[in-house]
């Protein structure tokens, strides 16, 4: 068991440390470079523009040799800093990703595990009876075959433009101040809402029809034709294959849960929802080197984290992996 | 004791039926061990399955089965759950695979009693005797089936099978994946099984028909989804009278004879697809002495006591 956390410990500090050096040279791969880009937008005379230029550079660290910059971006990594934003700047990049993160939460958290839950449900149900394969199974296709993006296009137009029972941008109404308030949380599940089903609906089709054609395996498996063949009712049956059937579905839930962080940059971006997603495009719009790595980084820590954590479940759930873990 | 009538089952198929098993008639005494024996796709797992679990693809066309005097209805999928296990058991071929992999055995089999109204508690002190007999340990109960070896799997498939002590007990192909040694023991266990009383009546599904030679008492061929003969093991070693049988035993290795010297027969040709089968003798095609007559299905007649054949030539 210790040797086990152990070997997977290894593995996942190694896999931290190639995931950061490739988010530290990804943007600085991109073609164009920041701070003209800053300079340009403050569209000063030319004179000035140099003076700028120099000072930016020599702020931003960029005026050192490449490996030297690697170094010290690492350096700066231990001490929890991730630098200052180009697009915002002068705010540091933890700043502004502190803020994003709680609504990639508030959306993400509730539809991934809801879309787990009930495509689970409904995928088992499906796999019950013919008519409701024949209903669920299409619905299934259609909905996780839907671009997230436009399924939210669709959404934001037909229930918020064309209805107008939702708004269609933003956390919360611009006119209103974030305070601990019920009006202020009404209107943030208002404004929740239509980003929230559009990707509830999409991830709720692709684990239904997971969790269909599992259990439709598990059932035509050799355990569970030996135990209709002792006359062993049916639910007993389906609660072996259903438990079994759940196992890829966990790991599918860590792939998941582990891009949590990276928001669902689709849907942020259609309903300007303020999450790391939302950053990401602005990130990469303005050339902002900090910012990305920054997002980039959480989006790492995050998916290392959530597969551990499932590996850690997986010891429970499957006593496969248990008793993998002493022998050899 | 049971006996089965006319008992005829199909394959339901897109392109029409395949006639698997046809007016198979014979019966079993309490006490007995009958081989079931016949090439792949001869019926023999048809004939099993359909006396306990008849499920689709596989569809009932006629015939009755009565087991101890009750008439055992293998067509209702429902009606059949009472007899299941209780009456009649299954240790089946894949046994290596029939333990849900995410259970302890201990923890499965009582699931398995409860869901069928039995109480665990009060076989547990039985189920451990099975287990010391068939030589397994009693923390094979505290362990997944994945801690053991696949000889060791088949003997937890069949203590799990013959606990509710079923008055007919079909082990099918159960020695087919295992070593020699193996298979003796196993072979030997179903004796035990017998002489213990667990079960009246068992059918030993197998190709292997020297193994039949050891354990069985009477032995059934098979040929292409049709009887052949039944007969006590002794009679069908030496007075076989289907000429598919003799070939049968003819074809198998013989101590003391060089086989360098003296090639090993076979039976020349292969089986008739079962999807619209010819009329009358199924054999009729790889027969060497086949006339006339066998384009007439030949009824399967009881020629001396407890041996019944079908074929012209026999009677």
């Amino acid at each position: 068991m210790g040797r086990y956390l152990r070997r997977k410990l290894l593995i996942y500090i190694l896999t931290f440390f190639v995931a950061v050096t490739i988010d530290w040279m990804i943007p600085r791969f991109m073609p164009g470079d920041p701070v003209s880009l800053m300079i340009a937008r403050i569209g000063t005379r030319p004179e000035a523009a140099e003076v700028l230029r120099g000072y930016f550079i020599k702020a931003f660290g960029l005026d050192v040799p490449l490996w030297q910059q690697y170094l010290n971006f690492w350096k700066a990594l231990f001490q929890g800093d991730l630098g200052v934003s180009i697009w915002l700047y002068p705010q540091p990049v933890i700043r502004i990703i502190q803020r994003a993160i709680p609504y990639d939460l508030f959306l993400l958290l509730p539809a991934i595990f809801l879309s787990w839950f009930a495509g689970n449900q409904v995928g088992a149900l499906a796999a019950r009876a013919r008519w409701l394969d024949n209903t669920i199974l299409p619905l299934g296709y259609l909905l996780t075959a839907t671009p997230y993006m436009w399924l939210a296009i669709v959404l934001a137009w037909s229930l918020g433009n064309v209805a107008g029972i939702f708004p269609i941008a933003g956390a919360y109404s611009f006119a209103i101040r974030p305070h601990l308030s019920l009006q202020f949380i009404l209107n943030l599940l208002h404004h929740w809402f239509l980003p929230f089903m559009s990707l509830f609906l999409v991830m709720f089709g692709g684990w239904a029809i997971g969790m269909r054609n599992m259990i439709i395996y598990e059932l035509e498996s050799d355990y569970s034709r030996y135990l209709e063949a002792l006359g062993i009712p049916q639910s007993l049956i389906r609660k072996y294959a259903f438990r079994n059937a759940m196992l890829p579905q966990i790991t599918g839930l860590a792939l998941q849960l582990g891009g949590i962080v990276a928001g669902a940059v689709a849907t942020e971006v259609v309903f300007a929802y303020p999450g790391i997603g939302y950053i990401i495009l602005n990130a990469v719009q303005n050339q902002d080197y900090f910012l990305l790595q920054g997002c980039f980084l959480f989006i790492i820590i995050g998916v290392l984290l959530a597969n551990f954590l499932i590996d850690l479940v997986y010891i429970i759930v499957d006593p496969r992996t248990r008793l993998g873990m002493t022998g050899e | 004791m049971l006996q089965v009538e006319n008992l005829t089952v199909y394959y339901k198929t897109i392109r029409g039926y395949v006639q698997a098993l046809e007016k198979a008639t014979f019966t079993i005494a309490d006490g007995e061990i009958m081989g079931l024996a016949g090439e792949s796709g001869c019926g023999k797992t048809t004939l099993g399955h359909s006396l306990i679990h008849l499920r689709p693809p596989m569809n009932y066309i006629e015939g009755r089965v009565v087991l101890d005097g009750r008439e055992v209805p293998v067509w209702d999928m429902e009606q059949m759950q009472e007899f299941r296990y209780r009456h009649i058991s299954l240790i089946p071929q894949y046994a290596m695979n029939a333990l849900n992999p995410t259970r302890k055995i201990g923890k499965m089999i009582a699931e398995l009693l409860e869901s069928r109204g039995v109480n665990f508690d009060e076989v547990l002190p039985e189920l451990k005797r099975r287990l010391d007999l068939v030589q397994l340990s009693h923390d094979v109960l505290k362990m997944y089936p994945i801690e053991l070896s696949g000889g060791m799997k088949q003997r937890t498939v069949m203590v799990v099978s013959t606990l509710l002590n079923p008055s007919l007990l079909i082990a099918d192909e159960i020695t087919s994946a295992l070593d020699v040694s193996t298979q003796k023991a196993v072979c030997e266990m179903l004796v035990e099984f017998r002489d213990q009383g667990f079960v009246k009546s068992t059918i030993i599904i197998t190709h292997d028909i020297s193994i039949l030679y050891q354990i069985a008492d009477s032995i059934l061929v098979m040929y292409a989804g049709q009887l052949s003969e039944k007969a006590p093991t002794e009679t069908i070693f030496q007075d076989p009278r289907h000429p598919y049988t003799k070939m049968l035993i003819g074809s198998l290795p013989k101590v003391g004879v060089r086989h360098q010297e003296e090639r090993l027969l076979g039976i020349p040709g292969s089986p008739p697809r079962l999807l619209n089968p010819p009329a009358g003798c199924r054999f009729r095609e790889r027969c060497p002495v086949a006339f006339d007559r066998c384009v007439e299905v030949p009824p399967f007649l009881e020629i001396s006591p407890g041996h019944s054949v079908a074929c012209w030539r026999a009677y």
